[in-house]
C-alpha cells in the first residue's frame, strides 16, 4: 500500500508540477528585471495552446523529423520514472539502472539532433553540432558524478545510491559530495540550456544552441518539446535536491521537503539567470570540462 | 573539525583551477587573494594553541594577500594600461587538463611519501604539491609580466600549505620573513612592470627574449 501512494504522488507531481518549475524560474528572472512577467502557469498555457493546434510538415522532412519530439518526450518521460524522488525507491528499479538514465539522456538527445539535421536547415545542423559537442563534455560529468555516488553506497542502484545512507556520508565523504554537487549543478544549467551557457529566450539563430534545433517543429510536436524540457530540469533539479537532502527514514515526509528544494533550484536558477550574463560560446567547453574535473577529482579523492 | 578542514583544502585547490581557466586577469587575481585569505585562516584550523603572536602573524597574512597585494595588482593593471585578457601560450582547457594531471600525481606521489601518521589523512600534502604545480604551470605558460607574478603568488601559497605542517616547529621569524620577501616580489615586480610598460609598448615577455645593445 505503501508503495502505491508513493508512486501515485511520484507520478503526479513530476508529471503534474514540471513545467512549473520554469514558471517560477521566468517569474524570478521577471522580479529581478521589474517586470511582473509571465504568470507562473504560463507554460501549462502554452502547451494546452500547442496541443490544440495543427502541424506543419516540411515536405524534405522523413519520419525522424516526427520521431525526434516523440523520443525526447519519452525518453524524458521514462527517466523521471527511474529517478528515486522521496521516500523508498523509484517506480522502475533495477541494478545497473544509473546506466539506463544516462543512455535515456543520450538516446533523446540523438533523436533530437536527428530531426534537426532532417530538415536540412543549417542552422539547425549548427544547433545540433553544438548541443552534441557539449553534451560529450557534460556526459562524463555527470557520469562521474554517479560513479561518487556508487563507490559511496557500494552499489549500482540508483534507489540506494541516493537513498538515507547519503546523510552519513556527507560527514564522511562530504569532499567528494560537495565537488559532485558544484559539478551537477553546472551539468544541469548546461543540459536545461540555462544561461550562462545558452539563452533559452534569445531570438537570434546563430546564438542558440537548443532553440536552434526547434525552430521547425509546430504543434503539438512543439508542446512535446516544451513538455520533455520541462521534465529534463525536474530531473536534474530533483538529483540536485535529492543530494543535499537524503531522503529521511519517514516516507511521507520527503515529499514536501522535495518541493521546497525544487522551489529553491527554481528560484536559483532564476537568480543566476538574471545575475550572469552569457558565456561566450568559445568559454563553454572550458567550463564543462571543469566540471568534468570536479567530479573526477571527487572520484580521486574517495579512491585515495 | 577535519572534514570541514578537507572541504576547505579542496576549496583552495579549486581556486587553483580557476586560476588556470578564469580569461581574465582581474579573475585570477581574485582566485588567487581568495586562496590567500583562505589559506591565511588555516593555522586555526590545524593547531588549537595559537598565541598571540600567531594571531598577529595570520593578521599580516590575512590582509597582505587578500586585500594590500591585490589591490597593487589591480592598480599596476591600471597603471601600465594592460588589457584584461590572460593570453595564455598553452589554451585554458589543456591548462586545466595539466592542472588536473598535476594534481592526480600530487595524490598518487604523497601517498608514498614517509608522512608521520597524523599528516597521512590530511589532503595538505597533495594539495600543497598540487598549488606549487599550479605555480609553475602559470609562471610558464602565460605571457603577460603581471600573470607571472600571480605566478609566483600561487607558488607560494603551496609552500606555505606545506608550511602548515611545521607550524609548530617553524619559528614564526622565518614566516614573517617569507611574508616579507613576498611583499617585496611583488613590489618589485610592479615596478618591474611599470617600466616595461613605459619602455615597451607591451608587457609580453615574448619581447623579453631578445638582448639589445
Amino acid at each position: 500500500m505503501d508503495t502505491v501512494i508513493h508512486n501515485s504522488i511520484h507520478v503526479l507531481l513530476a508529471f503534474g508540477l514540471a513545467p512549473l518549475l520554469l514558471g517560477i524560474t521566468n517569474k524570478t528572472k521577471a522580479a529581478f528585471g521589474g517586470r511582473v512577467g509571465p504568470p507562473v502557469l504560463q507554460l501549462y498555457y502554452d502547451l494546452a495552446k500547442l496541443f490544440r493546434k495543427g502541424s506543419v510538415f516540411s515536405t524534405t522532412t522523413t519520419w525522424m523529423f516526427c520521431a525526434g519530439p516523440v523520443v525526447g518526450l519519452v525518453t524524458s518521460a521514462i527517466c523521471v520514472l527511474l529517478l528515486p524522488l522521496a521516500g523508498g525507491s523509484a517506480p522502475i528499479s533495477f541494478l545497473g539502472d544509473p546506466i539506463m538514465l544516462v543512455y535515456l539522456l543520450g538516446l533523446g538527445r540523438f533523436f533530437t539532433a536527428s530531426a534537426a539535421l532532417d530538415t536540412g536547415s543549417p542552422f539547425e545542423g549548427m544547433g545540433a553540432a553544438r548541443e552534441v559537442t557539449f553534451a560529450c563534455l557534460a556526459e562524463p560529468a555527470f557520469v562521474l558524478g554517479l560513479l561518487v555516488l556508487a563507490r559511496l553506497s557500494d552499489s549500482f542502484q540508483l534507489s540506494t545510491m541516493l537513498g538515507t545512507s547519503l546523510a552519513t556520508y556527507w560527514s564522511s565523504a562530504g569532499a567528494s559530495l560537495a565537488l559532485v554537487l558544484v559539478s551537477w549543478s553546472i551539468i544541469l544549467l548546461t543540459e536545461n540550456c540555462r544561461i550562462p551557457f545558452d539563452d533559452p529566450n534569445t531570438h537570434l539563430e546563430l546564438t542558440m544552441i537548443h532553440e536552434v534545433m526547434v525552430l521547425d517543429h509546430s504543434g503539438p510536436a512543439l508542446g512535446m518539446i516544451l513538455y520533455g524540457a520541462a521534465l529534463k530540469l525536474f530531473i536534474f533539479g530533483a538529483l540536485i535536491v535529492r543530494l543535499v537532502f537524503p531522503p529521511t527514514s519517514s516516507g511521507l515526509l520527503d515529499w514536501p521537503l522535495l518541493a521546497v528544494g525544487l522551489l529553491g533550484v527554481a528560484i536559483g536558477l532564476g537568480v543566476v539567470e538574471s545575475t550572469m550574463a552569457r558565456l561566450r560560446l568559445t568559454h563553454i567547453p572550458l567550463f564543462l570540462v571543469a566540471a568534468c574535473l570536479l567530479s573526477g577529482f571527487g572520484v580521486i579523492l574517495l579512491l585515495r | 573539525m577535519f572534514q570541514i578542514f578537507d572541504v576547505l583544502i579542496i576549496v583552495a585547490v579549486a581556486l587553483n583551477f580557476m586560476a588556470l581557466g578564469v580569461s581574465r586577469i582581474r579573475g585570477v587575481i581574485n582566485a588567487v587573494a581568495l586562496q590567500g585569505v583562505l589559506l591565511g585562516i588555516f593555522p586555526l584550523f590545524i593547531h588549537s594553541e595559537l598565541g598571540l603572536r600567531g594571531f598577529a602573524l595570520m593578521a599580516v597574512a590575512v590582509i597582505l594577500k587578500g586585500r594590500v597585494i591585490p589591490a597593487f595588482l589591480i592598480e599596476a593593471i591600471r597603471e601600465a594600461d594592460i588589457r584584461h585578457e590572460v593570453q595564455p601560450i598553452v589554451s585554458f582547457i589543456t591548462s586545466l587538463l595539466l592542472g588536473a594531471l598535476g594534481t592526480a600525481l600530487a595524490l598518487v606521489f604523497s601517498s608514498t611519501l614517509p608522512l608521520t601518521t597524523e599528516h597521512t589523512s590530511l589532503l595538505l600534502v597533495p594539495a600543497s604539491f598540487s598549488t606549487v604545480w599550479t605555480g609553475f604551470l602559470m609562471l610558464t605558460t602565460r605571457r603577460k609580466a603581471i600573470m607571472q607574478v600571480l605566478g609566483f603568488l600561487i607558488l607560494e601559497n603551496g609552500i606555505l600549505l606545506f608550511g602548515l605542517l611545521l607550524l609548530e616547529a617553524m619559528p614564526f621569524l622565518v614566516e614573517a620573513g617569507v611574508l616579507l620577501d613576498l611583499f617585496t616580489g611583488v613590489f618589485v615586480m610592479g615596478i618591474i612592470i611599470h617600466h616595461i610598460s613605459r619602455e615597451f609598448s607591451s608587457i609580453s615577455t615574448d619581447d623579453l627574449s631578445e638582448l639589445k645593445e
